[in-house]
């Protein structure tokens, strides 16, 4: 007796306790690599994202906000771990990563099966667009193939002839020469795959000279990038349209520098993005951050006014889930790149833009839109996910 | 398939192995003359780099970057020695691997913590920014021709230092039998200092010329530091000479595989299938080349005197 009186009273309590922090704060966690050479684009996603809290005023949708920040180190078994972590011992309301789309299949299930909303600010990977999608679910970035496609599309409405394609050789690499080839009607004058992460690119350079092709589309990210866009200039090949992606970005052009300028990309957005919101979020980014935000910073930002934008709507009452992600998925926010609606499954329908790389006046570097390229795209997967 | 173009890619070959041998040679050094592996090695050569940039910065002179990060390699690396690998020499090779596993990880992370995750720039110089025309469409810049320039005097002054000097022949006797030069009444402490202080800056010398052609970011060396074990393995551990041409052959033929290996495999395959099997084969072809001298001559091809 003494025994039930003491478990109801403390189930009494805990129920207390937990409706108490329901009605007064929010819990989320970035899951984003901090560590290792591509830790740059993870800290992009954790200064985006506290920016965006910040403009809220420290209180997305007006609930008291505590971010905590996972390094999943670019491997799946602990980015595993720690998505059960934030879940089970953190429990947050929303996980908002990862980086990587290998990272982003390994936690989609640990975190959207325990019902926790999960925002990619990156990784689109293709199963999730298609018949893996989930109710929990949502990306605030684009599906993969996505931005190769602006320049298939671009060197197609060029009318170049014959192009040369350069990728490393693992599946995201294909994914992206895909990508390319998928509007793109030209001869391929040859299709080259690279080991990751190799340093000098002189073999290919020679062969891309011997094959004088109209246009060079590459997906070379991180340090490799780096390295070829050092080197192709070098080489004299810049006579060459230099079409990429993930290659020429906010977070390789501090080290590209000149040797970038004039490259092109495909991009939802740029620095120079003409909104009134993108103004004050690039602004206030370098203020706080000291460099120029990237992508991933842009996404991670628009993922924070999205949360902020859906707790809102539903008066900060987190436990209703199904209201919660009616309110996410209509997108009651204005997202820095201008138009942006979540499609049926939870990926954006946006506009894509052709982006070169500039030098501006103040001596830092960034991307600029040149065209637009694609107006309200959706993926190709949203007719296999059977949400409506 | 044009003779040309198999000219050029033969000369990409030679200057990829020259830009491996100048990584190989503090390694091998280290490696024969002390028997301490040093996985750390591709660590200090990413030091070179970043030393080269921040005195870059200081002094907007890149020979003068190049000339105060060589001393400052050396000083480091010399740190190095008396604070963690001088406990090790007498350790068996599974520690030393550990520990120098360690000060990999512990120097890639105080490098990111220092200067950032962000890859860094180093301009190539004004006096060798120009390029001359190599083939069709293609240029040669002057740079990579200083690097090829700066591997063969680093090749030649180490071989007139291993061979023609009194320090050098201590060297060559510390690589055959270190206990009986010690016996001897050689400071074999000194010596090794003096060779793991010139491993640490011709490391940290690859470094600072690498950073205008190459990425500057940490964890840069770990690619690196792989490439350099086969090239000592292949040409025999603690021989200048056998790293010199391990190195050029392991860039020769890692750059015709990549260049032509695709190509050939499309005589006879179908090309969606070449173009699957192809890179993966090119990729294999140096460690293929490592095995067969391995099975044929376990030593490498010139073995230090005494340790075959």
């Amino acid at each position: 007796m003494t025994r039930h009186l003491i478990g109801a009273a403390a189930l009494g309590v805990a129920t207390l306790l937990a409706t108490a922090a329901q009605a007064q704060e929010i819990k989320i966690g970035i899951m984003a690599v901090l560590s290792g050479p591509q830790a740059v684009l993870g800290g992009q996603v954790r200064d985006g994202f506290n920016l965006g809290v910040k403009h809220a005023g420290g209180r997305l949708g007006g609930l008291q906000t505590s971010v905590v920040v996972q390094d999943d180190e670019l491997k799946p078994d602990v980015a595993v771990s720690k998505a059960k972590q934030l879940v089970e011992r953190d429990k947050v309301d929303f996980v908002v990563g990862p980086i990587f789309s290998n990272i982003l299949m390994a936690i989609v299930k640990p975190i959207t099966e325990a019902n926790v909303f999960l925002i990619s600010p990156n990784a689109g990977a293709s199963p999730l667009a298609g018949k893996g999608c989930s109710p929990f679910f949502f990306a605030t970035s684009y599906q993969n193939d996505q931005p190769p496609e602006v320049l298939g599309k671009y060197a197609q409405d060029k009318g170049f002839k014959k192009a040369f394609l350069l990728a490393p050789n693992y599946q995201a690499g294909k994914d992206m020469i895909g990508g390319f080839k998928k509007h793109f009607r030209g001869e391929i004058a040859d299709e080259v795959y690279t080991p990751l992460g190799q340093l000098d690119f002189s073999a290919e350079l020679a062969k891309i000279a011997a094959a004088k092709p109209d246009a060079f589309f590459v997906f070379m990210p991180g340090g490799m990038g780096v390295n070829l866009v050092k080197q192709y200039r070098q080489a004299g090949l810049d006579t060459i349209p230099f079409l990429s992606v993930f290659t020429v970005d906010e977070s390789t052009l501090p080290a590209q520098q000149d040797a970038a300028v004039g490259f092109y990309s495909g991009m939802t957005w740029a620095p120079n993005t003409d909104t009134p919101q993108n103004k004050k979020f690039v602004a206030d980014f370098e203020k706080e951050y000291g460099y120029v935000p990237g992508s991933y910073a842009m996404q991670a930002y628009d993922a924070a006014q999205l949360i902020d934008s859906a707790v809102k709507a539903v008066g900060g009452k987190l436990s209703d889930k199904d209201a919660l992600r009616a309110a996410i998925k209509k997108a009651d926010f204005k997202s820095v790149r201008g138009s942006f609606k979540f499609n049926s499954n939870g990926f954006p329908v946006q506009d894509f833009y052709l982006v070169k790389v500039a030098k501006r006046p103040d001596g830092k570097f960034q991307t600029e839109i040149v065209q637009k390229v694609f107006e309200g795209a959706a993926d190709s997967y949203a007719a296999e996910c059977g949400l409506k | 398939m044009s003779t040309s173009l198999i000219v050029v890619q033969l000369f990409n070959g030679l200057q990829l192995g020259i830009l491996l041998f100048l990584v190989a040679a503090g390694l091998t050094l280290v490696f024969g003359v002390m028997d301490f592996i040093n996985l750390a090695h591709g660590v200090q050569y990413m030091l070179g780099a970043y030393l080269a940039v921040m005195f870059y910065g200081l002094t907007g002179s890149f020979f003068a970057a190049v000339a105060l990060a060589l001393p400052a390699s050396m000083l480091f690396g010399l740190l190095l020695e008396v604070l963690v690998f001088r406990h090790l020499y007498e350790r068996d090779h599974l520690e030393q691997v550990l520990a120098t596993f360690g000060v990999i990880l512990f120097l890639n992370q105080a490098v990111k913590i220092v200067w950032g995750a962000a890859p860094l720039n180093m301009p190539i110089p004004n006096i060798l920014s120009g390029s001359v025309p190599l083939m069709d469409g293609l240029r040669y810049p002057i740079y990579r021709f200083a690097i090829i320039a700066a591997g063969l005097s680093v090749a030649a002054a180490l071989y007139l230092f291993v061979n023609a000097t009194r320090v050098g022949m201590l060297v060559r006797a510390g690589a055959t039998n270190a206990p009986m030069v010690s016996a001897l009444g050689v400071d074999i402490k000194r010596l090794f200092m003096i060779v793991f202080g010139c491993g640490a800056m011709l490391a940290g010398f690859a470094g600072a010329i690498v950073a205008p052609i190459l990425s500057v970011e940490p964890g840069m060396g770990d690619q690196i530091l792989i490439l350099a074990f086969v090239v000592i393995v292949i040409g025999g551990i603690g021989s200048i000479r056998g790293a010199f041409v391990a190195a050029v052959l392991v860039g020769v033929i890692d750059t015709l595989g990549r260049s032509f290996m695709t190509d050939t495999l499309r005589l006879f395959l179908a090309p969606g299938t070449a173009r699957a099997i192809g890179p993966a084969l090119a990729s294999m072809t140096i460690y293929v080349l490592m095995a067969v001298v391995l099975a044929v001559r376990p030593a490498g091809l010139f073995p230090a005197k005494g340790r075959a």
